[in-house]
């Protein structure tokens, strides 16, 4: 007749041989399989419970205690081997895997955007917050979009200045690439009733001979307002917001007056230095009411201003680069720098 | 246009105050100064010194020894090139130490054993006048009260003066002078301008009877004033007039010649002077010239006319001058002439401007004339102010002047509305204020209120119109002036779909690894061809060099070139991508060029496969809709390793390798993988659409096909097959393994394709996966031949 002493006995007997295993396990498997043995269907614990019934009542209560107080050891012992295990493993494998990151065979490499673009994303950038569009046009223009459109007829003095290179189409001096962005201008009025609330920036060409503060080929941005009840105080007013959003709050503007045909008044739009002088940033007036007429709008009715400036000087003021060429020379010990 | 503050002064005294302070005015009338001088200050350690003793040098016959007091009474010894001086002379000495406008330091030297201690100076040494022949001989020159030793200046009573640099604007003629200058600084200082009179002496001679003008082009010339100068003597002009020719940049010439430029820069008006007996009975007619008639002008230069060209001919007919250009050279002024017939005229400026752009004969006169000189007083004034220093000079001038009228700009009256003028300033000016700000630069103002008559001045050709005046009224009101403000504006401003999308574009590459290149558009002759394209590029008429005298019309030539550039200097491999325009040839009936934005992305070392992974990428970021590859033999192009990009039916581009050949003529090593896209086409067709599918809460079954299929059968037809047959329940298709090789033919190739099956609305049973694994198997076999690798 099985006794609760005995069957405790037996049980402490098997509690200490799944510590001593449990002791030297050192893998999950071998965990999991003491797991099993000791705790499973079969295992001495489960056939002890199975023998509760056949105790005397007195005896089956102190039996069931015990064998509760065995399987609580031994299932805590189980989970305790089972980390102690995962653990050493885990420090084994990150132990085996060490690396070291400043070893670097090859990396994956961001490119670069040009800097004209940047300059020229950043501007955009600005003058889409300042309520403006952006426009485009060709590169390769007529005589009328170029000049004439812009009240530049065939003799205007102001026609050499602009030192324009033609193209081999059309009649003699007809075409011609495009010696500022003002055409853009023209091609938009042409199209669209005001009011108008763009900006134009692209390549833009004069016979300049490369050298390193001269490019052949070169960017602007020109911009065009035409409103109702447009003044030349909105003209300067905008020109200081721009500034202040593009280079601070510190930077100060100044308009002089100056000539263009195909704006009257005419100014020059100069900034301030940190050391208090000026530096001439690009031209700007007051749309000349030929220029409105010529892209059939009463300028009785409309007013408008325009300015321009170049984009690669910005860019070129900004990291104090000393040779523009090296904006087309396309060289990546350069490009890579930004 | 150069001005000194003294010849300002001249036409009005009270101009005044620190130079910079006054050239930011000049600078805020519109006068932008260029450059801004102290000058009348003479060198620093040049000091007036007397000549002691004359000593022919011992060993030398070139230099001679020269003992001069500098004035601490130790006279020093000075070895000198020069031998112009006498024993007494007074001279001026650069002293040891000195620093001579050219950047040479004065230190004692030895010149063949002799020693030197400092430099006997000649005027142009000191830039005091352009004379370098001799040392400058002082002895009536210097002041009452000049000692020996003082600053030279001091000795010369040469005050300091201020010259401005000015760039003077095309609509501001008046401004090419310094009497104009004057006027328009003395409005803003407030201060008062005046002309000087300029009175002559003449001889009783009339001028009637001696000259015949006729004008047969009153449109070409608007007046035409002359008179006749006896008695020349062509000599050395003064040192007074030749100093301020020297200090606006003018070289002095001779007395004839500095006069006329003097009176050009003073008062704006060019002028011309015929030698009087070259002329035949004294006739000039003004015309335009007829085709073929011929000059030889000053410079020796026989010119070809055409009949816009304005010319001035003679009693036979013969040309003597260019009008308002260059006159003609049999006519010119000698050493010889006695007699001179002194024109001063108005021209047409866009003839002028005609004439002068076609000859390509810029100068200063013909610039004023091109910009409209003053048809008023002011030739008139001109006239005086030339008679008056010629005379100073010895001429005789005969009684009076031919004045002859053509037709000049009308000057009526122009209705000036206030509030217009106030509503394109953003000012609030009454009347009266503008009428304040126009009069003191000569427009003439008559009424108020709501509307004033101005009458623009003759020496403001440009000046026509309402929103003229307006300038002029914001330029004297001073732009700082005006309260800046913002426009109410539109709504929004923003970026088009295809701005947004080209940035995306160019983002997308940059993430790739890949440079953005902005190469210059032109490329030379021969490039096109060089990379197997045809040679039809638009040219330019005049490039700067000929390797830049035709626009592209692929990005392929550009981006070789960088490749190039790179590889030569060792930076290698590179990705780089260009987004710009290409001009293609002009279409039927149209003038310009077929221009168009392309995308070109170059993968120097890299072989097709990578440029279609970056197509690939760009067609996830953008949604084209239906891309295909077509293999295509195309220009530039490497035969077998090229497709055309087709989106949605239409060709957009290019994709693929780039020619060995090409390479090699472009020295660039290695293989170069190539994308070219008609970016604007892409951008601007069906592309950008996505629809939500639920994403299936159902389990996939995997299935892997290998097949095995000829080199000539695309993997795409493999794919579109497999994508027919599995229909909406193939919810992926990857090729994981290309394989060549032991096992297959030669000319065959393995495809293994990785597929993945699942319906959005119930789990496929294995029957169902079966089903579609053998349909799949069953179109590819159809539809290319291919077969299941055994």
């Amino acid at each position: 007749m099985t006794t609760a002493a005995a069957l405790t006995a037996e049980l402490e007997t098997v509690l200490a041989e799944a510590t001593t295993r449990l002791a030297a396990a050192d893998d999950l498997a071998t965990v999991a399989a003491i797991d099993s043995e000791f705790l499973g269907k079969k295992s001495t614990v489960s056939a002890a419970k199975q023998q509760l019934g056949a105790l005397d009542a007195d005896q089956r209560k102190a039996a069931g205690q015990a064998i509760n107080a065995i399987r609580e050891a031994l299932t805590g012992q189980v989970e305790a081997a089972r980390i102690r295990v995962a653990d050493q493993a885990r420090a084994e494998q990150v132990a085996a895997e060490r690396l070291d990151l400043t070893e670097r065979l090859s990396s994956i490499r961001r490119g670069s955007l040009h800097l004209n673009t940047q300059a020229r994303d950043r501007l955009e950038d600005v003058f889409v917050g300042m309520g403006f569009t952006i426009a485009e046009g060709p590169e390769v223009e007529t005589a009328w979009y170029n000049f004439e459109a812009l009240n530049i007829p065939e003799w205007h003095p102001a026609r050499g200045s602009f030192d324009t290179i033609f193209v081999n189409l059309g009649e003699p001096e007809e075409v011609m690439l495009r010696s500022h962005t003002s055409p853009v201008q023209i091609r938009t009025m042409e199209v669209q009733e005001p009011p108008i609330y763009i900006v134009a920036p692209g390549r833009t060409f004069r016979t300049d001979t490369a050298d390193a503060t001269h490019l052949p080929a070169f960017n602007q941005i020109e911009g065009l307002v035409v409103d109702r009840g447009i003044t030349l105080g909105d003209l300067a007013g905008t020109m200081q917001e721009f500034v202040h959003a593009f280079f601070g709050r510190e930077v100060k503007t100044r308009l002089r007056p100056s000539y263009f045909p195909f704006t009257e008044p005419s100014a020059e739009f100069d900034i301030s230095r940190p050391d208090g002088s000026w530096l001439e940033l690009g031209g700007c007036g007051m749309v000349h009411p030929n220029v409105l007429r010529n892209c059939g709008i009463d300028p009785e009715i409309w007013q408008g201003f325009a300015f321009g400036f170049g984009i690669d000087r910005l860019a070129v003021m900004r990291y104090e680069l000393d040779d523009i060429r090296e904006l087309v020379n396309n060289d990546v010990r350069f490009l890579h720098q930004f | 246009m150069k001005v000194t503050l003294s010849w300002l002064r001249e036409f009005a005294p009270d101009i005044a105050g620190d130079p910079d302070e006054l050239g930011e005015i000049l600078s805020s009338l519109g006068l932008a100064v260029e450059g801004v001088e102290i000058i009348g200050e003479l060198v620093d350690g040049v000091v007036l010194a007397r000549v002691l003793d004359l000593r022919a040098h011992p060993d030398a016959d070139k230099i001679q020894l020269v003992d001069v007091d500098p004035g601490d009474g130790n006279p020093l010894q000075v070895c000198c090139g020069a031998f112009n001086m006498s024993v007494g002379d007074l001279i001026p000495f650069a002293t040891v130490g000195t620093v001579m406008p050219n950047g040479m330091e004065i230190a004692q030297r030895e010149m063949r054993g002799q020693l030197s201690n400092g430099m006997c100076c000649s005027a142009a040494e000191i830039g005091f006048g352009s004379d370098a022949d001799g040392i400058l001989i002082l002895n009536d020159r210097v002041v009452d009260g000049a000692t020996l030793g003082m600053p030279l200046a001091e000795a010369l009573g040469l005050e300091a003066d201020v010259l401005w640099d000015l760039e003077v604007n095309a609509n501001r003629p008046d401004a090419l002078s310094v009497a104009g200058v004057a006027r328009d600084l003395a409005a803003a200082l407030g201060v008062k301008f005046s002309y000087p009179d300029y009175p002559i002496v003449h001889s009783d001679e009339p001028v009637a009877g001696l000259l015949d003008v006729t004008i047969e082009d009153p449109e070409l010339c608007g007046r035409f004033v002359a008179t006749v100068l006896r008695n020349i003597t062509v000599g050395t002009s003064p040192e007074w007039m030749q100093r301020r020719l020297t200090q606006l940049g003018m070289r002095p010439i001779n007395s004839i010649v500095d006069i006329s430029n003097y009176v050009m820069l003073e008062l704006g008006q060019p002028n011309h002077t015929f030698d009087l007996d070259t002329l035949v009975d004294g006739k000039l007619v003004v015309r335009r010239a007829q085709a073929g008639e011929t000059i030889e002008t000053l410079d020796g230069a026989v010119r070809h006319l055409e009949p816009s060209d304005g010319v001035i001919a003679d009693g036979n007919g013969v040309l003597v001058s260019l009008a308002g250009v260059m006159g003609g050279a049999h006519t010119e002024i000698s050493a010889s002439t006695r007699n001179v017939l002194l024109e001063m005229a108005w021209w047409d400026p866009p003839s002028i401007s005609r004439t002068v752009k076609r000859l390509n004969l810029p100068s200063e006169a013909s610039t004023r004339f091109r910009r409209g000189a003053d048809w008023g007083d002011n030739i008139s004034r001109a006239m005086r102010r030339f008679i008056q220093l010629a005379t100073e000079a010895g001429a005789v001038a005969v009684d009076g002047v031919v004045d002859v009228a053509g037709q000049t700009p009308a000057r009526e009256p122009v209705p000036v509305r206030v509030a217009k003028v106030n509503g394109l300033l953003g000012t609030t000016l009454t009347a009266e204020a503008m009428v304040a700000l126009l009069e003191p630069i000569g427009f003439t103002c008559a009424g108020s209120g709501e509307v004033i008559e101005v009458t623009v001045p003759t020496w403001r050709w440009d000046t026509e119109t309402e929103t003229d005046i307006a300038e002029e009224v914001g330029r004297m009101f001073g732009y700082e002036n005006i309260p800046p403000t913002v426009p109410k504006g539109p709504a929004a401003g923003g970026l088009s779909a295809y701005q947004q999308d080209r940035r995306l574009v160019r983002d997308v590459l940059v993430g790739l690894g890949c440079d953005e290149t902005l190469p210059m558009p032109f490329l030379a002759p021969g490039d096109l061809s060089r990379a197997a394209l045809p040679e039809d590029g638009v040219t330019l008429t005049n490039p700067l060099h000929a390797e830049e005298s035709v626009l592209r019309t692929s990005l392929l030539p550009g981006q070789l070139k960088a490749i190039a550039y790179n590889q030569s200097h060792r930076s290698d491999p590179v990705r780089f991508f260009e987004i710009d325009h290409v001009f293609l040839p002009a279409a039927e009936g149209q003038v310009l060029p077929d221009e168009r934005e392309y995308l070109a992305v170059a993968l120097a070392g890299e072989e097709a496969p990578a440029a279609v992974a970056i197509l690939d990428v760009l067609d996830r970021a953008l949604a084209l809709p239906n891309l295909q590859l077509t293999p295509a033999d195309l220009p530039g192009l490497h035969p077998t390793r090229s497709a055309e990009v087709v989106i949605a039916g239409r060709t957009r581009g290019q994709v693929g390798e780039v020619d060995p050949g090409v390479l090699a003529a472009y020295g660039v090593q290695g293989r170069v993988a190539w994308l070219q896209l008609d970016l604007g086409e892409v951008l601007n067709g069906p592309h950008g659409t996505r629809r939500y599918t639920p994403v299936s809460k159902f389990p996939s079954s995997d299935v892997d096909l290998a097949f095995v299929l000829a080199d000539g059968v695309q993997a795409a037809q493999v794919e579109a097959s497999i994508r027919k047959a599995g229909g909406s329940l193939l919810a992926g298709l990857e090729l994981f393994d290309i394989y060549r090789g032991e096992g297959l033919e030669t000319g065959e190739r393995s495809l293994t394709y990785h597929l993945r099956f699942q319906a959005a609305d119930r789990t496929l049973t294995d029957a169902e996966v079966a089903e579609l694994r053998q349909a799949c198997i069953q179109q590819v076999a159809n539809k290319t031949g291919a077969t299941l690798r055994s």
